[in-house]
C-alpha cells in the first residue's frame, strides 16, 4: 500500500513537471528586467516554502512522539526533516546563483537567504545528534527535544536577521525586481510549481520513513541476537 | 526543599568544584584573551573604526570560551555516576539544568569581565560610557548563552563525540541571541549616542532569554532521563 | 506482609523496537527485602533504573507508595546505589554529604553529616577531597551517601560486588537496621549466597521477562541455584 502510494506520488510529480516545465520554459516570456533568469524562481520560492513547512510538520511530529512514545513518528519526523533540509539547500543554492547573475555576487547577504542557512545548520545539528545516538529510543527523546528547541529558535531567527538588515541594507533578492505589480501568469506559476516539488518531497519522506523502520527492526534484531549469545 | 534552593545548591556545588580546580576558567579565560590576540592581526587596532567591530569580535570570543566552559558542565557529572545519584534524589531535572546555568553563567561573566578589561587595553576601546546598559546587556546575553550551553550539555553529556556534537548544535541555535548581543554592544562601546530604536536589541536578547529558558524547564525531564 | 511498596504492572520497555523487559508485574511488599536475580544482560539493572526514576517505559504502571517513581515524593522516600559511588572527586565527604543532604532536603545538614562520618568511619578524613581516598574509604562515603536520608525504598544495583570485606559488613548493618525500621530493600546481584541471605523475596528474570517471584525459601538457601535449574531455559519452564 505504501509503496502504491509512493510510486503513484513520484509518477504524479513527473507528470505535473511536465506540464510545469513547459509551462515555465516555453509558454512564460523573459522578464522585463532579469532576463530569463528569473525562471530559476519557479523553483527557488517553493523549494523554500516546502522547507519551512517540513520544518514545522517535522516538529509536530516530534511533539507527537514525545506524547504517544509511538517511535513511527520519530521516524516520520527525522525523514521530513531530511527532505527539508534538501528542499532548504535547493532555495539557498538557487538563490546564491540567481544573485550571481543579477548582483554580480554569488552572495549578498538577503535576509531571507541567510536565514534559511542559519535553519539549514541548525537541523544539520540535529542531523549530526541522530547518528551520534546508536540507541533507538534516545535518539528519538533527545532529537525530538532539539527539533522542538530549533523550531522555536527558527522564529526567532527570521525575525532577527530582518531586523539586522533593517539595520544594515543590503541586496534582496526578489523575483519581482523591476517593482511594482507581477504578471499574474508568473505568479500563479510559482505556487503551481509547488505541487510537484510538494509531491516528491512527500515521496522522498516515505521512502526514508520505510527506511528507518528498517533499520530499527534491524537493531532490534541485533539485540535479540546479543542476548540469546 | 523549594525549586530555587534546590537551584542555588547545585550552582554552589559547581562553583566550589570549580574555585578548587579552576579547569575551566582558566582555560576559557586564556582561550578567549587568545582569540583577541589573534584578532589583532586581522584587524587593525588602531583603526579609527575599530569601533564598529568590537562588539563582534567580544561576542565571538566570549561564545567560543563559552563552549569550554559548558563541556565540563554535565561532563563533571559522569566520572562514579554522580549524574544517576542526582537524578534519583528529589532534585528535579529542571533544577539541575537550571542550577549548572547559574554556575555555568557565574564562570561565564567572570572570564567576559577579564577579557573586557583586556579588550580595553589591546584595543583602546573605553568600555565605561554606558556601565549599566552594558552590565545588563552581558547579563542577559550570557544567561542565553549559559542556558543552551546548560541544556545541550545535558544532552551531549552521554554521546561519544561529546565535545564535537555540543558546538555543532549550539552555535546555529545562539545566532539571534548573539546578533542582539553584538548590535547593543557595537552601540555602547560606539561614539554615537543610543537612540530609542537601538532598545530592539536588549528586547531580543530578553525575549530569548525568557522563552529558551521556558523550553529548557519544560523539556529537562525528556533530555536527561534515559 | 504489609501493604505493598513497589507495585510494577504489565511493565514494557523497549530499546527501539526490541523489548528489554517484557511485562512485568511484580509486588514488593513494605518492610521485606527482595533480591532481583538474573545473569547478564536478563534486565535487573533496567527494572532497577525505572525503579528509581532514571529511565523511562514505554507500557505499564510503576508505583512507589502510589506514586510515579520520577514524582518528587517517590524520590524523596527513594535511596539508589548503582554501579558507581555516586560522590564528587573534587570535593570532600563533608562537602559531599552536605550537597546531597540538601538536596534531599534534610534539616540539620551539619549534624546528620557529623554523625553519618562517624558511622561510616571517616571522621578523621571529613575535610580531604574523595580523590585523595582509597577505594575502601570511597565505597564506605558512598553508603553513607545512599543511606543517610533514611529511605524508605533502597535500590541497590549490584551493591557487594568490588566492596571490601569492612564495607561489605557495614552494608550488611545497614540493610539490616533499614529493615528493622520497616525500609523496602531491592537489590540485584549475583552473588546468590549473599543475597540469599539477607532476603525475604526473590524475583527471578530471563530475557525480560519475569521467570519467578515468591518468598524465599529454605531449600534456594541451601541450594542457590536451585532457581535457575527450575524456572530458566535450563529446567522444566
Amino acid at each position: 500500500m505504501r509503496e502504491k502510494l509512493t510510486y503513484g506520488l513520484a509518477l504524479g510529480a513527473a507528470a505535473m513537471f511536465t506540464y510545469t516545465l513547459y509551462r515555465i520554459l516555453l509558454m512564460l516570456p523573459d522578464e522585463l528586467m532579469q532576463g530569463a533568469i528569473y525562471r530559476i524562481m519557479f523553483f527557488h520560492i517553493p523549494a523554500g516554502i516546502i522547507g519551512m513547512i517540513g520544518f514545522f510538520v517535522s516538529m509536530t511530529m516530534s511533539v507527537w512522539y514525545l506524547s504517544s512514545k509511538d517511535l513511527k513518528f520519530d521516524s516520520m519526523a527525522a525523514s521530513v526533516v531530511e527532505v527539508a533540509v534538501l528542499f532548504a539547500c535547493i532555495n539557498i543554492v538557487t538563490g546564491s546563483i540567481w544573485a550571481r547573475i543579477i548582483w554580480g555576487v554569488w552572495w549578498t547577504w538577503d535576509y531571507r537567504l541567510t536565514s534559511q542557512l542559519v535553519c539549514v545548520l541548525i537541523f544539520f545539528g540535529y542531523l549530526a545528534l541522530r547518528r551520534a545516538i546508536d540507541e533507538p529510543t534516545q535518539r528519538a527523546r533527545l532529537s525530538a527535544a532539539l527539533n522542538i528547541f530549533g523550531c522555536v529558535d527558527v522564529v526567532i531567527v527570521w525575525k532577527s536577521i530582518e531586523w539586522f538588515r533593517n539595520n544594515h541594507p543590503g541586496p534582496v533578492l526578489s523575483i519581482r525586481t523591476g517593482g511594482g505589480q507581477m504578471d499574474p501568469r508568473m505568479d500563479h506559476t510559482v505556487y503551481l510549481n509547488l505541487i510537484p516539488l510538494l509531491l516528491t518531497g512527500i515521496a522522498l519522506v516515505l521512502v526514508r520513513t520505510r527506511q528507518e523502520a528498517t533499520a530499527r527492526e534491524i537493531d532490534s534484531l541485533r539485540r535479540l541476537a546479543h542476548a540469546a549469545a | 526543599m523549594n525549586s530555587f534552593r534546590q537551584i542555588w545548591t547545585v550552582a554552589a556545588k559547581d562553583l566550589a568544584i570549580e574555585v578548587r580546580t579552576k579547569e575551566s576558567i582558566n582555560a576559557a579565560g586564556a582561550f578567549s584573551i587568545a582569540i583577541l590576540l589573534i584578532f589583532s592581526f586581522a584587524f587593525d587596532p588602531f583603526s579609527d573604526s575599530m569601533h564598529e567591530f568590537a562588539g563582534g569580535l567580544l561576542w565571538i570570543a566570549f561564545a567560543f570560551a563559552g563552549a569550554l566552559i559548558f563541556n565540563r558542565g554535565f561532563a563533571r557529572e559522569l566520572p562514579n555516576e554522580c549524574l544517576d545519584a542526582l537524578l534519583s534524589s528529589p532534585l528535579s531535572a529542571s533544577s539541575l539544568v537550571l542550577g549548572k546555568a547559574l554556575a555555568n553563567f557565574v564562570m561565564l561573566i567572570a572570564v567576559e569581565l577579564i577579557s573586557l578589561f583586556v579588550f580595553g587595553i589591546f584595543y583602546n576601546i573605553n568600555w565605561v560610557k554606558h556601565p549599566w546598559a552594558l552590565a545588563g546587556t552581558l547579563a542577559l546575553a550570557t544567561w542565553g548563552i549559559a542556558v543552551l550551553g546548560s541544556v545541550f550539555g545535558a544532552m551531549t553529556v552521554n554521546l561519544r563525540l561529546r565535545e564535537l556534537m555540543l558546538p555543532v548544535i549550539i552555535y546555529p541555535l545562539l545566532i539571534p541571541l548573539l546578533i542582539g548581543a553584538i548590535e547593543f554592544t557595537t552601540i555602547l562601546l560606539g561614539v554615537e549616542p543610543i537612540a530609542s530604536s537601538d532598545w530592539l536589541w536588549p528586547k531580543l536578547l530578553l525575549l530569548y532569554d525568557v522563552v529558551f529558558t521556558a523550553v529548557s524547564i519544560l523539556l529537562s525531564d525528556t533530555i536527561l532521563v534515559n | 506482609m504489609g501493604t505493598d511498596a513497589i507495585a510494577v504492572r504489565q511493565l514494557w520497555k523497549y530499546y527501539g523496537d526490541y523489548p528489554a523487559l517484557r511485562e512485568i508485574t511484580l509486588d514488593i511488599a513494605q518492610g521485606s527485602c527482595c533480591a532481583l536475580l538474573g545473569r547478564n544482560g536478563a534486565g535487573k539493572t533496567t527494572l532497577l533504573r525505572i525503579l528509581a526514576g532514571l529511565s523511562p517505559y514505554q507500557q505499564g504502571e510503576v508505583n512507589l507508595f502510589g506514586q510515579s517513581p520520577r514524582g518528587r515524593g517517590a524520590r524523596r522516600t527513594a535511596g539508589f546505589l548503582g554501579h558507581g559511588i555516586g560522590v564528587y572527586e573534587d570535593l570532600t565527604a563533608t562537602e559531599n554529604l552536605a550537597f546531597f543532604a540538601r538536596v534531599h532536603g534534610l534539616s540539620d545538614v551539619s549534624a546528620t553529616v557529623a554523625r553519618w562520618l562517624k558511622r561510616v568511619g571517616l571522621e578523621r578524613v571529613a575535610k580531604m577531597p574523595v580523590r585523595q581516598f582509597s577505594r575502601g574509604m570511597r565505597q564506605r562515603l558512598a553508603l553513607a551517601r545512599a543511606f543517610q536520608h533514611a529511605p524508605q525504598v533502597l535500590l541497590l544495583d549490584e551493591p557487594f560486588t568490588s566492596l571490601d570485606d569492612k564495607a561489605i559488613a557495614m552494608l550488611s548493618e545497614l540493610l539490616t537496621e533499614a529493615r528493622l525500621r520497616g525500609a523496602t530493600i531491592v537489590l540485584s546481584t549475583h552473588q546468590l549466597r549473599e543475597a540469599l541471605a539477607i532476603a525475604s523475596d526473590v524475583a527471578l528474570i530471563e530475557n525480560g521477562k519475569l521467570r519467578y517471584s515468591g518468598e524465599r525459601t529454605p531449600e534456594m538457601l541451601s541450594d542457590p541455584a536451585l532457581l535457575y535449574r527450575l524456572h530458566t531455559e535450563l529446567g522444566a519452564d
